[in-house]
């Protein structure tokens, strides 16, 4: 693909990731912005990153970016997350929740570039649910397994699924027995309903959106 | 039997360690077959973390040779940081694949590749967390085959308690010869189990068994002989060479990486062997003849690579790749062919002269112009003649200047501590040197803006080189010298200002040279190591001198040897060496009377440009020098058609 590159001595692809999820979590909705040197088929585009890509990492969609649509980290402001607790009680992990939920603050702690900082968990969770979800998470093994449903807000410094589940330490004590499997299910625009928009959706009614709508 | 993958317990660990991106595989090139629909299973270790072991063009070579055939499969693994080593064995999750997660222990093979012995400990860790018996004689017929290659192989003993097998020299057509016989004695439900299987593998005369050879020692420590004890192995165990390596244009389909590694380029080996001669060299010496590739197949590779990976990086590596007979129309070639994209092309420019710089300036036409690295090695005349590197200080003087007036702004410089007879004013004389490229670069380039680095790493003795009978320098000795020169770079407070200085310490190279030169009693050393937590012994920030010494002193006294009789201690001619049943194809004789020109700093020419001087290795390997040139050149741009082969 004739992909674009920056100016100077050292020329790095043009490539902007908007909210890319954290290490050690899946994702099934990451989104990033590609510069090109010439506009070129996005269906194309999608069959040849997919093919380079390793296996897990599949390219769902693409769509050219229309002139004025504002950049994707305009459209995006919210995050959808399921996360699985394997080992954890549903009641148990209710409890925790709505403790959560009850608080006007949680604080918590975390390491950053800056070193440990402390901040609210709580304002910017605009959902946090156990989900009805009857089928358990592939690959885990340990029944029982809470499954959380959660809608954090993008604020500075970002909420992550894990300041959430310190969160719920912080609060109920709740102390999985192995790491949680957090997966991001959508992130975009949130809406007054709690709906999130699909950031690619200010593209679609271009004429090359045609085919790929469909995710 | 079907091995499933360890993966779901593996992730659960990894949010707990440091990078946790290097052990989840991956890579475009990687391949991943079906464990039920192959009959012979490699498991390739580079025994270093991934950042350094993906890089390795022997274990991408082997893997893509392997991969290729329809019933092999071959899948890498490399060490784990401690932490998630510690992890690992905490949940009780083996050593593992990063293909597809299989545990090391499943498989038939378990190839290691030893560019350095610093890698030994790593070798154990891994065992270890694979689960496999840490030494030879406690493993039995469901257990894979431990093979060590790579440039260490060719003195193994060492590690010879822990290894079942080793392969010296060229890996290509090793790998699938022992993929035969595998094959062949699973076929026949593995006969005599694993003696048999080990002796199938000896029989070839070309893969050392450990086990079926004894040593015997004289009282006074040294080795008496090393025999075999059986009548069906040989005596002496050859090395493999690959011959026409246009036959072998490996890797095609390069790893590309996810994770950070220490090369993110596609590496082309334009020839392999090196006559120059340089008598510390052990890569020189045990990978002769020099056989070249030729410049139409290097390009072949290069686009087809480039096209397969990615890449926008190219290194055109070997020995000494200036002295391809074919470099200048290669270089001027492949910078033509890319000259208007954002590949950029690089040769590691070792030699001293100003052909060099002439290659390097075709190379940086596209304006991306890479770092000049020349290596004089030693910092007087007189070490330079010991040594081999025939370089005087004038030329090295002009070349140096003659890069700085082409628009380079910054040289590298390398050369080597502690080599035999070296004295303190062979060391000093490096400043000296220095001093001059800066003042003579100054007054060329018209400009004080000019930098050279000098970086100057302690000599070890290896193996089936001249200086394998050498004293090594002690390393008290050496860091006093590595000073002596700092200070004297630095007396000159306006030149010592453009000199850079990176240097080694002497103690890890102390301990490179007892692992180097050493025999099976090492093993136990090596050993007392491991359970003493040594791992990693290759990064300064894990290697501990003084659990080598420790262990030394606890191992050794009961042989009557001690850490200084392997290190600092002159072998005598007739000694018998650790290696001696190991043929290299090098004549002992040979190498001793090279020896002695050394130490009497008589000069060897090179035998690709002058008349054979009988090193032994062609007429005992039945092997000949292959170079060019072709008469050919890289000069259609259009890009080469697909042929089509009528089915």
């Amino acid at each position: 693909m004739p992909i674009a590159f920056s100016q100077g001595f050292s020329p790095h692809p043009k490539i902007s990731y908007a909210s890319a999820a954290p290490t050690g979590v899946g994702s099934e909705a990451e989104y990033l912005e590609i510069g090109l040197q010439r506009e070129v088929d996005p269906a194309e585009l999608k069959v040849a990153l997919d093919a380079a890509l390793s296996p897990g990492l599949d390219v769902l969609e693409a769509v050219l970016a229309e002139p004025g649509g504002g950049s994707l980290a305009d459209r995006i402001d919210a995050s959808h997350w399921r996360l699985e607790l394997p080992g954890v009680e549903p009641a148990v992990a209710a409890e925790a929740v709505a403790a959560f939920l009850a608080a006007p603050e949680v604080l918590v702690e975390r390491m950053t570039k800056q070193g440990r900082r402390s901040f609210d968990a709580r304002a910017a969770v605009f959902r946090c649910a156990m989900t009805d979800e009857p089928d358990l998470p592939s690959g885990a093994v340990a029944v029982p397994c809470a499954i959380i449903d959660l809608v954090v807000r993008q604020v500075i410094p970002a909420v992550r699924p894990d300041d959430v589940l310190s969160g719920l330490r912080v609060v109920a004590g709740l102390e999985p027995p192995v790491p949680p499997r957090v997966t991001r299910l959508a992130q975009g625009t949130l809406t007054a309903q709690g709906e999130i928009v699909d950031p690619l959706d200010a593209d679609h009614v271009g004429a090359s959106a045609s085919e790929s709508a469909s995710r | 039997m079907s091995v499933s993958s360890v993966f779901p317990q593996l992730e659960q660990l990894l949010p707990r360690v440091s990078k946790p991106i290097q052990y989840v595989g991956g890579e475009l090139g990687a391949v991943v077959k079906d464990w039920d629909d192959t009959t012979v299973r490699w498991a390739l270790m580079y025994p270093d973390a991934y950042e350094v072991g993906l890089p390795n063009q022997g274990v991408q070579i082997l893997y893509e040779v392997l991969n290729e055939q329809e019933d092999v499969l071959a899948e890498r693994t490399y060490s784990v940081w401690p932490d998630l080593e510690a992890l690992m064995k905490e949940n009780g999750v083996p050593q593992f694949t990063v293909d597809a997660h299989r545990p090391v222990k499943a498989f038939d093979v378990f190839g290691l590749s030893f560019a350095t012995e610093l890698g030994y400990t790593n070798m154990l860790s891994a065992l270890d967390l694979a689960g496999i018996p840490m030494e030879s004689a406690d493993r039995d017929v469901t257990h894979p085959i431990v093979l060590a290659g790579g440039h260490a192989s060719f003195n193994p003993e060492p590690i010879a308690d822990f290894i079942d097998a080793a392969v010296l020299g060229d890996g290509e057509e090793a790998v699938l010869e022992i993929t035969g016989i595998i094959r062949d004695w699973k076929a026949e439900g593995c006969p005599g189990g694993r003696d048999e299987i080990l002796l199938r593998l000896a029989r070839t005369e070309s893969i050392y068994v450990p086990r079926f050879y004894d040593v015997d020692y004289l009282p006074d420590g040294r080795i008496q002989r090393v025999v075999p004890n059986r009548p069906d192995v040989p005596f002496r165990v050859a090395k493999r060479t690959t011959m026409d390596l246009d036959a072998w244009p490996y890797p095609k389909k390069p790893l590309v990486p996810l994770a950070e590694t220490v090369h993110e380029r596609y590496a082309v080996e334009i020839f392999r062997g090196c006559t120059r001669g340089c008598r510390f060299c052990q890569a020189g010496m045990i990978t002769r003849p020099v056989r070249e590739r030729s410049i139409t197949t290097v390009g072949q590779m290069v686009k087809e690579g480039l096209e397969f990976s990615g890449y926008s990086e190219v290194g055109l590596l070997s020995l000494s790749s200036a002295d391809h007979s074919e470099i200048g129309d290669m270089c001027s070639g492949l910078a033509e062919q890319y000259a208007d994209t954002n590949v950029s092309l690089s040769l590691p420019s070792t030699r001293v002269d100003a052909f060099n710089i002439d290659l390097a300036q075709e190379l940086s036409r596209n304006g991306r112009r890479t770092g000049l690295t020349f290596a004089p090695e030693g910092g007087s005349e007189r070490i330079r003649k010991v040594i081999n590197k025939m370089v005087t200080k004038e030329d090295l003087i002009r070349t140096v200047v003659t890069a700085y007036t082409n628009g380079w702004r910054q040289v590298k410089l390398y050369f080597m501590c502690g080599l035999p007879s070296e004295t303190d004013e062979d060391v000093l004389e490096i400043a000296e040197m220095a001093h001059e490229v800066i003042r003579a670069g100054r007054a060329a380039a018209g400009t004080k803006d000019i930098r050279c680095t000098v970086s100057i790493g302690g000599f070890v003795p290896k193996p089936h080189t001249p200086f394998q009978w050498a004293p090594m320098e002690r390393p008290e000795v050496i860091d006093a010298r590595l000073k002596m020169l700092k200070n004297a770079i630095n007396s000159d407070r306006s030149l010592g200002r453009a000199i850079g200085y990176r240097y080694h310490d002497g103690e890890p190279s102390l301990i490179e040279g007892l692992l180097s030169r050493g025999d099976r009693r090492v093993g136990k050393v090596i050993r007392r190591v491991w359970e003493k937590g040594g791992r990693f012994d290759g990064w300064s920030e894990h290697f501990s001198y003084s659990r080598w010494v420790e262990a030394s002193t606890e191992v050794l006294p009961e042989f009557g040897v001690d850490l200084d009789w392997f290190t600092t201690r002159e072998r005598e001619e007739l000694e018998v060496l650790p290696w001696d049943h190991l043929d290299s194809g090098l004549d002992k004789d040979w190498l001793w009377q090279d020896w002695q020109d050394s130490m009497s700093e008589y000069e060897q020419d090179d035998c690709r440009w002058t008349p054979c001087f009988d090193c032994g290795v062609c007429p005992s390997m039945d092997t000949e020098i292959q170079i060019g040139p072709t008469g050919k050149k890289l000069l259609p741009l259009t890009p080469v058609t697909n042929l089509r082969v009528p089915a």
